[in-house]
C-alpha cells in the first residue's frame, strides 16, 4: 500500500487509513534506528531538500537523519530571511528548486500556507514541516505513535492539550489527528490563548487547566513563546507559570497512568514545574525518537515505496 | 458630429426615467432625450448635411456613465502596477465614465502639484474623467492637515488617508470640519489599525483553522464608531469606505436615522465573496479590509437594499506577480476590480436584492452627489457620459484579457452576467464590444 497523494501539508487532509498507514510503516523503521549500522537502502539516488525558512534546529535534524537513513542524499536550505528580503518570490524559490530535480522538499516557514502555495508550484512531493500556527503534521503523527505505542491504542483516550492553542500549529495538527483517531480533546489556556470558534474544531475549551486536566489520559503541553508578550496575551510569566503551568499539583487531577506529553524544546519553570519534565510519566524523549521514525515512513511513503 | 442611440430601455434614477427612449448627442452633451428624436440626417440651414451616427440599441439598458469612487490608478510611483493610461483603459472597458482615485501614491497625493499631474496625465488619455482626492494629512502620516482649499482649487474632489487610516481622532475632527466649510467629503478607511496588527484576514473560523492572524470586525466598527460620532457633533459629513461588517452596516443605519451626515460605500467583494474563499491561501483572496462571513455578506446586501449603502465602488487595487506570489503573510493587499466591478454588481438585481434602478443609482447619481461632482445624469445639457449595458451577455473572466496592468483578479475564470457593451464620455466612444462603433 503506498500513500496516493503528491504531499504532506496537513493532517486536515490526512483520512484515518492514510493516518494508519503512515504510523504503521513508522513502526517498522523504528528497528532501523536501533542496528548497529543505522541505514537502509530503500532511498539511494533520491535528493531531498530540507528547505528551513524559520530557525528550528530538531524538526531539520530529525528530518536529516531519517533521509540519511534511508540513504537518500539530504540538502539543507536554512535562512532566516524572508523572500521579500532576498528578493525573490516563494514562487521563485520554488521554481528553482524544482529545476534541481530533487524528489522530496521539506519546508519549514514561519508564514502559514507557505508550503500549500509552494507545493502548487513544484512537481516534486512537498512535506510540511511546520508552517507559521497553521501545521505541523510530522509533530502530530509522531505524537499520535508515542500514544499509540504507549497506550495500544487511541480511540477512545482523553487528551488535554494546553497553552498557547491560537499560535499553535501543534495544537492544529493534533487537535485534528487526535479527533480523527477517536480520542476526545480538551483545549486550556488563557481566554487570550484561544482562537475564535475553536469549539467547532470539535473539542471542549476551559479557560482553566485543572478543568481540562481531570481524568485524562494524555496532557501535552505547549511551549510559550515568550516574545508573544508584546501582543498582550499574558501579563507575566510568573503568572503564566503559576495558574497554567503544569506541577505535581495539578497533574493529579489526571488518571493515574498519565502520559505527559512536550513539542520541545521545554521552557522549564513555565509550562512545566522544573522536575515534570523528567518525572517516570513524561514520554518527550520517546517523541523525539518516534520523529525519526515517522519522517523515515513519510520520505519512502511519498517516493512511492512499496 | 451628432450621435443618437435608439431603441434601448433608458435607466436614469436621477431624473427618474426607466422607459425606452432615444438620446441624442451634440458636442459632447446631452442634446435631447425622448420618444420621437428625429433619426434622419438633419439638413442644416445652409443645407448641408450634418454628420448623424445612429447606434440601435434594442434589448440594451442606456444608463448614465458609471462611476466609481474608490480606485487606486498607482502612478505617480508604482508604474509597474498601474498607469492612469490602463486604469483608464480598463474602466471604460468596464463600463465607468468617472472615477475618483486614492492619494496612495509615491508621492502621496497632497500636494497641488500631485493632484495636477493626475488631472493632466488623464486628460491627455481622456477616456475616462478622473477625479483626484487627495490626502487628508501630509504624506498621509496622520499628523498635519494637507491644504485642502488649495487642493480643491487643483481639482481634488475629496479627502482620504486610504489605507493608512487617520488615527489621531482629534485630526480626524478637524479634517472634518474643515473639509465640510467647502462641502468637500472626507472619505474613511476604518481601522483601527492597533486592533488589526499583523492581521491578513478576518478573525474567525476560517482564521482559527488556516493559523492565519486575524483581522476582528471591531477594528472596522469601532472606527466607525468614531467617525459618525465625530461627524454628529462637528455636524459634518463624512463618507465609510468598503464597508464590509454587519457591525458597521448596523452604526451606519442607526446614524442615518438619527440623521447624521453619514454615507458609505461598500465594494463587490464584500457582498460576493467570504473568508472562506481563503481556504488555498490564495493571495488573489487577500483584501483589506478582509473578506469576513456569510453573514457579514448578507447584512452588506440588507444595507445596500434599504439605502444604509448608498455607493458600490470597487476599490480597485492593482498589484503586479511579485506583490502577490509571494506567502500569504507578506502578499499586498487588494484586487483589481474596475473590469468585473459591474458584472458582479448586476448580479445584486438578478437575485433580487436591488431593482436596476436602485443598482444604477448606487454606481452613477449617488456617487456624484458624494463627491459633489456634475455627473450621473442624462439631463439635457449635461456632459454626455453613458454606459449601455447588455444584461443578458454572458461571459467568462479571463485575467489576460484585462485592459488594466495588473491581473490580480480572484475572479479569473468565473463565468458572468451582464457586461457594458459601450462606453462613451463627453460624446466620444471609449468602449465598445463592435467595433463598428469605433
Ligand atoms: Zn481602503
Amino acid at each position: 500500500m503506498k500513500l496516493a497523494k503528491k504531499d504532506l501539508l496537513g493532517i486536515q487532509d490526512l483520512s484515518v487509513e492514510e493516518i494508519n498507514l503512515i504510523l504503521d510503516t513508522a513502526e517498522s523503521f523504528i528497528e532501523v534506528s536501533t542496528r548497529e549500522i543505522k541505514k537502509v537502502p530503500t532511498l539511494r539516488g533520491k535528493t531531498i531538500i530540507n528547505l528551513f525558512l524559520e530557525a528550528s534546529t530538531r524538526t531539520r535534524t530529525s528530518f536529516e537523519i531519517a533521509g540519511k537513513r534511508l540513504s537518500a542524499d539530504t540538502i539543507n536550505i536554512s535562512s532566516s530571511t524572508s523572500s521579500i528580503v532576498k528578493g525573490e518570490t516563494l514562487i521563485d524559490t520554488a521554481k528553482n528548486l524544482e529545476a534541481m530535480n530533487p524528489d522530496v522538499v521539506v519546508i519549514r516557514h514561519s508564514a502559514a500556507g507557505a508550503p500549500h502555495i509552494l507545493a502548487k508550484a513544484v512537481k516534486q512531493a512537498v512535506i510540511n514541516a511546520g508552517d507559521g500556527s497553521h501545521e505541523h503534521p510530522t509533530q502530530a503523527l509522531l505524537d499520535l505513535m508515542t500514544i499509540r505505542s504507549k497506550k495500544g491504542k487511541i480511540d477512545g483516550l482523553k487528551v488535554a492539550i494546553c497553552g498557547d492553542i491560537a499560535h499553535s500549529r501543534v495544537a492544529r495538527s493534533n487537535i485534528y489527528a487526535l479527533t480523527k483517531m477517536g480520542a476526545s480533546v480538551a483545549v486550556a489556556g488563557p481566554a487570550t490563548m484561544m482562537p475564535r470558534y475553536i469549539e467547532r474544531m470539535g473539542v471542549q475549551a476551559y479557560s482553566k487547566l485543572e478543568e481540562a486536566i481531570i481524568d485524562a489520559d494524555i496532557v501535552m503541553m505547549l511551549r510559550i513563546q515568550l516574545e508573544r508578550q508584546n501582543e498582550h496575551i499574558f501579563p507575566s510569566l510568573r503568572e503564566y507559570a503559576t495558574y497554567f503551568g503544569l506541577n505535581r499539583k495539578n497533574i493529579s487531577l489526571a488518571k493515574k497512568d498519565v502520559l505527559v506529553m512536550h513539542p520541545g524544546p521545554v521552557n522549564r519553570g513555565v509550562e512545566l514545574a522544573p522536575d515534570i519534565a523528567d518525572a517516570p510519566f513524561s514520554v518527550i524523549l520517546d517523541q523525539v525518537t518516534n520523529g525519526v521514525a515517522v519522517r523515515m515512513a513519510l520520505l519512502y511513503l511519498l517516493t512511492g515505496g512499496n | 458630429m451628432k450621435l443618437i442611440l435608439t431603441g434601448g430601455r433608458v435607466v436614469d434614477p436621477s431624473l427618474n426615467i426607466d422607459a425606452v427612449l432615444d438620446i441624442s448627442i451634440e458636442d459632447g452633451k446631452i442634446a435631447g432625450i425622448g420618444p420621437d428624436i428625429p433619426k434622419e440626417p438633419a439638413k442644416s440651414r445652409k443645407g448641408m448635411q450634418t454628420n448623424v451616427k445612429t447606434i440601435h440599441l434594442g434589448g440594451m439598458i442606456v444608463v448614465p456613465g458609471l462611476i466609481d469612487m474608490h480606485v487606486h490608478l498607482r502612478e505617480p510611483g508604482f508604474e509597474y502596477k498601474e498607469t492612469i493610461e490602463t486604469g483608464s483603459r480598463a474602466a471604460a472597458a468596464g463600463g465607468f465614465t468617472s472615477v475618483a482615485c486614492m492619494p496612495n501614491t509615491n508621492p502621496v497625493n497632497d500636494s497641488r502639484s500631485i493632484t495636477e499631474f493626475i488631472k493632466k496625465k488623464a486628460a491627455l488619455c481622456g477616456l475616462v474623467n478622473v477625479y483626484p482626492i487627495a490626502a487628508v494629512s501630509i504624506g498621509s502620516a496622520g499628523t498635519n492637515l494637507t491644504d485642502f482649499r488649495d487642493l480643491r482649487d487643483a481639482g481634488a474632489v475629496g479627502f482620504s488617508d486610504d489605507g493608512k487610516p487617520v488615527a489621531n481622532s482629534a485630526l480626524m475632527r478637524r479634517a472634518l470640519e474643515y473639509a465640510s466649510s467647502i462641502s468637500l467629503p472626507v472619505i474613511s478607511h476604518c481601522e483601527d489599525t492597533l486592533l488589526s496588527a499583523g492581521g491578513v484576514m478576518n478573525e474567525g473560523f476560517a482564521a482559527t483553522e488556516l493559523g492565519l492572524q486575524g483581522i476582528p470586525a471591531i477594528a472596522e466598527d469601532v472606527m466607525t464608531v468614531r467617525d459618525i460620532m465625530i461627524a454628529a457633533y462637528t455636524g459634518a459629513a463624512v463618507h465609510i469606505a468598503h464597508v464590509s461588517t454587519a457591525g458597521s452596516v448596523d452604526i451606519i443605519r442607526e446614524a442615518k436615522k438619527r440623521g447624521i451626515r453619514v454615507t458609505a460605500e461598500t465594494a463587490p467583494h464584500y457582498f460576493t465573496l467570504t473568508e472562506e474563499s481563503l481556504r488555498e491561501y490564495d493571495t488573489f483572496y487577500k483584501v483589506n479590509p478582509p473578506l469576513r462571513t456569510k453573514e457579514d455578506v448578507a447584512a452588506v446586501k440588507e444595507g445596500l437594499r434599504d439605502d444604509t449603502i448608498d455607493v458600490i465602488a470597487s476599490d480597485h487595487a492593482p498589484h503586479a506577480a511579485t506583490d502577490k506570489e509571494v506567502e500569504f503573510d507578506l502578499a499586498s493587499s487588494g484586487m483589481v476590480g474596475l473590469e468585473t466591478s459591474l458584472a458582479l454588481s448586476l448580479s445584486l438585481v438578478s437575485d433580487g436584492v436591488l431593482t436596476l434602478p436602485q443598482l444604477i443609482q448606487k454606481m452613477s447619481a449617488w456617487p456624484a452627489k458624494v463627491l459633489n461632482i456634475p455627473k450621473g445624469t442624462l439631463r439635457i445639457g449635461a456632459d454626455a457620459d453613458i454606459t449601455v449595458i447588455d444584461t443578458k451577455k454572458t461571459w467568462t473572466v479571463d485575467r489576460m484579457q484585462f485592459r488594466s496592468r495588473s491581473r490580480n483578479s480572484p475572479f479569473h475564470g468565473r463565468q458572468m452576467t451582464g457586461r457594458a457593451i459601450l462606453t462613451i464620455k463627453g460624446g466620444k466612444i471609449t468602449y465598445s464590444d463592435n467595433q463598428d462603433n469605433t
